[in-house]
C-alpha cells in the first residue's frame, strides 16, 4: 500500500473547489429549512414512496460506488494479486468518502435522526427480523472501519512532521494499527458482504408492491454480485478520472488488467438473473411489452454491452473505451438498484414519485462534498501513486 | 507461491459460497412448511360488513374525535367540508367508495393489525410491535422515522407526520387508549348500522361465517383477514371482491415469511458469517506471511 503513494499537493481552493463549496453551502441549507420543517417541504416524498432519491441514490447507489475498496481487496487480500497493491489506497478512500456521505444522507432522510444513536447501543431493542436493522449496523462499523484502513496514509504524513499536532498521536497508533490490519482488512471484506446483500433483501419485504421481474428470493445475491463489478468499475473509473484532472501518473495496463474481473462478475449477474426468472416461470412475463421490461432487460444489456467492450486485451488497453466501459456497469448497476427501489416499487396508481429541486439539491450538495473531501485528501496526504518519475518514498 | 495461496483461496470462497447456498435452500423447505401465525389469546378486533355500511362516515368524524385529529379540509379544492381523500397522518380511518356500473361497494381502510405484520418485521428498534390484545402500536422512543414499514406495509397503513419538525407514525391503534377505559372503539361506538362492530377476535370470525351462512347470496364467500396475508385481527365481509374495493390479493402466507426466511436462511445462528469471517482472516493472514517471507514491501 505504501509503494508510491505520495500527496499530490497545489492549493486547495481552486476555481472548481469554490464552486463545490457554494453546492455544498447551498445543500446546506436546505437540510437546515429540512430539519425546521419537516421531511416534506423539501421532498416530494409521500407516504406511497416514503423513499426517494436521499435512499435509492445516495445511499444504495452511493455505498455501491464506495465498494471499490471492497472490490479491490478481494482481489488484493484474497486472490492475492499484489500488483493491485497501488491501487488498494485510492479505492479505500473513495469507499471511507462514499460510506461516510451515505451516513449523512441517512441523517437527513430518517424523521427522527435523535433516535440513531440507539440503533447501535440499545442490542435489547434490535429486531433480528429486521434486514434494515442489518444494514444499519454493519454500515456504521464499515465506515469506522474504512476510515481505521485509511488511517496509516494519515499516519503517515503526520509523522513525517516532527513539530505537528498529530506527530505524537500518529507514532502512538501507527504500529497498533498495523498491527491489527489483518482482521480489520477481514472485517472490511465480510461487512460489505452482508450489507450489500442486505440491501437487496430489504425490498423483498415490499412484497407485492415490488414488481415480480425483480422481487426474486435471489435478490440478495444478485445486489451483492452486481456490486463488486460495480466496484471495479469504479476504481478504473476514479483511476481514470484522476489520472486526468490530476495529471497522476495513468494506471492504465492496472485498471486494464483490473477491469477484466468486470467480465466474469457480469456473467454471473446476467446468467442468475435470466437464470432465476426461468425458475420463477417468468421468463414469458419477461419478454410481454412494457416500459418496465424494457428497463429490466437494459440494466442487463448495458452489463453485457460493458462486458464486450472489455473482452479483448486490445479494448482494455484503450483508455477511453476502458473508462466507457466501467461507465456503462456503474450505470447497470446504479439502474438496476433505482429500479428495485423506485421505479418497479409500485404503492398504487393514486401514488407518483419524481424529485423536488430542493431535495435533488441536498443529493446534489452531498456529491459535491464527498468530492470536496477527496480532493482535499489526495492533495494533502499519500493516497494517490505518484506522478511519473517524481514516484517513491 | 501465490499460485498455492490463490487455489486455496479460491477453495475458501467456494466452500464459503456452498455454505450460504446450503443454508438458503435449507430455508426454502422450511418457508414452504411454516406455520399459520397464531392470534394471541387475548386477540380483539373488528369485523366490517360492507353491505351493512351507508357510507355516512360517522365513525371518520368520532375516529378524529377520539384521537384528537384535526379535520382535513384542504383535499377538495377550496372545500368547506371535512373531506380527506386517503389515509393520511391526519385521518386514521376513512370510508371509500368503490363503483362501476351498477355495482358498488363502501369500503373502511384502517390498520388491519396482521397476525404477523410486515410492519413490525421491517421495524428495527420495534417501534412497531403487536403489543397488547394483539394490536399493533407505534413507540416514539424507538422510532428513528426510517418509514421502512411503509415500505412493507401491503395494506399502506402507516403514514408519515412530512411536515413536522418531530414526525411521528400514525396509524389505527385500534383506540387502546379507549379499550383501557372499558370502552370500545370510537367508530365501533357510534355506527347507526353496526356495519363496524368490535369484539373478541374468535367471535368476530365466528360472527362472520354464521352471516356467510345465513345470507350466501349477499356477500362474495371469504372472510377477508380470516388467512390473508396470514390472517389479520380487522377482518371483513362484502358483496364485490375484494380486490376491486382495494384489498390486495395477499395468498395465505404471512406478508413478511419470504424477505424474513431469505433474512433468516443467511444469518441463521450468526454461522455464515462467523464462518466467512474465520475464512478471510485466515487466507489474509496466509497471504501476509508469504509476502513477509518473500521479503515484499508489506503494508
Amino acid at each position: 500500500m505504501t509503494h508510491h503513494a505520495a500527496p499530490v499537493g497545489g492549493p486547495f481552493l481552486t476555481r472548481t473547489a469554490r464552486w463545490l463549496l457554494g453546492l455544498v453551502a447551498l445543500g446546506g441549507i436546505i437540510a437546515a429549512w429540512r430539519f425546521a420543517n419537516g421531511i416534506g417541504s423539501v421532498s416530494a416524498l409521500s407516504d406511497g414512496y416514503p423513499w426517494g432519491i436521499w435512499i435509492a441514490l445516495d445511499v444504495v447507489i452511493g455505498t455501491a460506488i464506495g465498494c471499490g475498496g471492497y472490490a479491490v481487496a478481494i482481489l488484493v487480500y484474497v486472490l492475492n494479486r499484489g500488483k493491485y497493491h497501488p491501487l488498494v489506497r485510492p479505492a479505500v478512500l473513495t469507499s471511507a468518502l462514499g460510506y461516510s456521505i451515505a451516513a449523512v444522507a441517512i441523517f437527513v432522510d430518517v424523521g427522527r435522526p435523535w433516535n440513531l444513536f440507539k440503533v447501535p447501543i440499545q442490542f435489547w431493542h434490535w429486531n433480528l427480523d429486521s434486514a434494515l436493522l442489518e444494514v444499519a449496523l454493519c454500515v456504521m462499523t464499515y465506515v469506522a472501519v474504512l476510515w481505521i484502513e485509511l488511517s496509516p496514509a494519515f499516519f503517515e504524513k503526520w509523522k513525517a512532521e516532527p513539530g505537528g499536532a498529530l506527530h505524537g498521536l500518529a507514532t502512538a497508533l501507527d504500529p497498533l494499527v498495523r498491527k491489527l490490519m489483518v482482521p480489520l482488512l477481514a472485517l472490511g471484506l465480510l461487512l460489505p458482504t452482508m450489507h450489500q446483500s442486505s440491501l437487496g433483501t430489504v425490498m423483498l419485504l415490499a412484497g407485492h408492491k415490488l414488481h415480480p421481474l425483480w422481487r426474486t428470493p435471489l435478490l440478495p445475491l444478485l445486489f451483492l454480485v452486481s456490486v463488486i463489478g460495480m466496484g471495479y468499475a469504479v476504481v478504473v473509473f476514479e483511476g481514470a478520472l484522476s489520472g486526468a484532472l490530476l495529471t497522476r501518473r495513468r494506471e492504465t495496463p492496472l485498471l486494464a488488467d483490473l477491469s477484466f474481473a468486470m467480465v466474469p462478475v457480469g456473467a454471473i449477474f446476467l446468467v442468475l438473473r435470466y437464470a432465476d426468472l426461468a425458475f420463477r416461470g417468468l421468463l414469458a412475463d419477461a419478454f410481454r411489452p412494457s416500459w418496465l421490461v424494457a428497463l429490466f432487460h437494459l440494466e442487463n444489456v448495458l452489463v453485457l454491452a460493458a462486458m464486450l467492450m472489455l473482452l479483448s486485451p486490445d479494448g482494455r488497453r484503450n483508455a477511453t473505451r476502458l473508462l466507457r466501459a466501467a461507465l456503462l456497469f456503474l450505470l447497470a448497476g446504479g439502474l438496476y438498484r433505482v429500479d428495485t427501489y423506485l421505479v418497479a416499487f409500485d404503492p398504487g396508481s393514486n401514488w407518483h414519485y419524481f424529485p423536488a429541486v430542493p431535495e435533488l439539491f441536498i443529493t446534489i450538495g452531498l456529491v459535491a462534498a464527498e468530492v470536496l473531501a477527496y480532493l482535499w485528501i489526495v492533495k494533502r496526504f499519500p493516497v494517490l501513486a505518484g506522478r511519473a518519475g517524481a514516484a517513491g518514498n | 507461491m501465490s499460485k498455492i495461496d490463490r487455489r486455496t483461496a479460491l477453495k475458501g470462497l467456494a466452500a464459503g459460497g456452498l455454505a450460504a447456498g446450503a443454508a438458503a435452500t435449507g430455508t426454502g423447505a422450511r418457508a414452504a412448511e411454516h406455520e399459520r401465525p397464531e392470534p394471541p389469546p387475548d386477540a380483539v378486533g373488528m369485523l366490517y360488513d360492507a353491505t351493512l355500511c351507508i357510507g355516512c362516515k360517522t365513525c371518520v368524524v368520532a375516529c378524529r374525535e377520539a384521537n384528537g385529529l384535526p379535520p382535513e379540509r384542504d383535499t377538495v379544492h377550496g372545500g368547506i367540508y371535512d373531506a380527506p381523500i386517503d389515509l393520511s397522518a391526519g385521518t386514521k380511518n376513512i370510508i371509500e367508495l368503490w363503483r362501476d356500473g351498477d355495482e358498488w361497494s363502501y369500503v373502511k381502510r384502517q390498520c388491519m393489525h396482521c397476525l404477523d405484520p410486515a410492519c413490525v418485521t421491517a421495524c428495527m428498534l420495534g417501534a412497531l410491535q403487536k403489543r397488547e390484545h394483539g394490536i399493533v402500536t407505534w413507540e416514539s422512543s424507538l422510532c428513528i422515522g426510517c418509514r421502512y414499514c411503509q415500505v412493507a406495509c401491503p395494506f399502506e397503513i402507516p403514514k408519515f407526520q412530512w411536515h413536522e419538525a418531530n414526525p411521528k407514525i400514525v396509524k389505527c391503534e385500534l383506540c387502546n387508549h379507549r379499550l383501557a377505559k372499558g370502552q370500545v372503539p370510537a367508530c365501533c361506538e357510534v355506527c347507526p348500522r353496526g356495519a363496524v362492530i368490535f369484539g373478541q377476535y374468535d367471535a368476530l370470525l365466528a360472527e362472520a361465517h354464521r352471516r356467510l351462512e345465513e345470507n350466501p347470496d349477499r356477500y362474495v364467500p371469504k372472510v377477508y383477514g380470516e388467512k390473508d396475508g396470514g390472517g389479520t385481527q380487522v377482518l371483513m365481509l362484502a358483496g364485490v371482491e375484494f380486490e376491486k374495493l382495494g384489498l390486495p390479493d395477499l395468498g395465505e402466507d404471512p406478508a413478511p415469511e419470504l424477505a424474513r426466511s431469505v433474512q433468516h436462511g443467511i444469518y441463521r445462528g450468526f454461522v455464515a458469517p462467523v464462518v466467512l469471517y474465520a475464512l478471510l482472516g485466515g487466507v489474509i493472514w496466509r497471504n501476509h506471511r508469504a509476502a513477509a517471507r518473500d521479503g515484499e514491501d508489506e503494508r
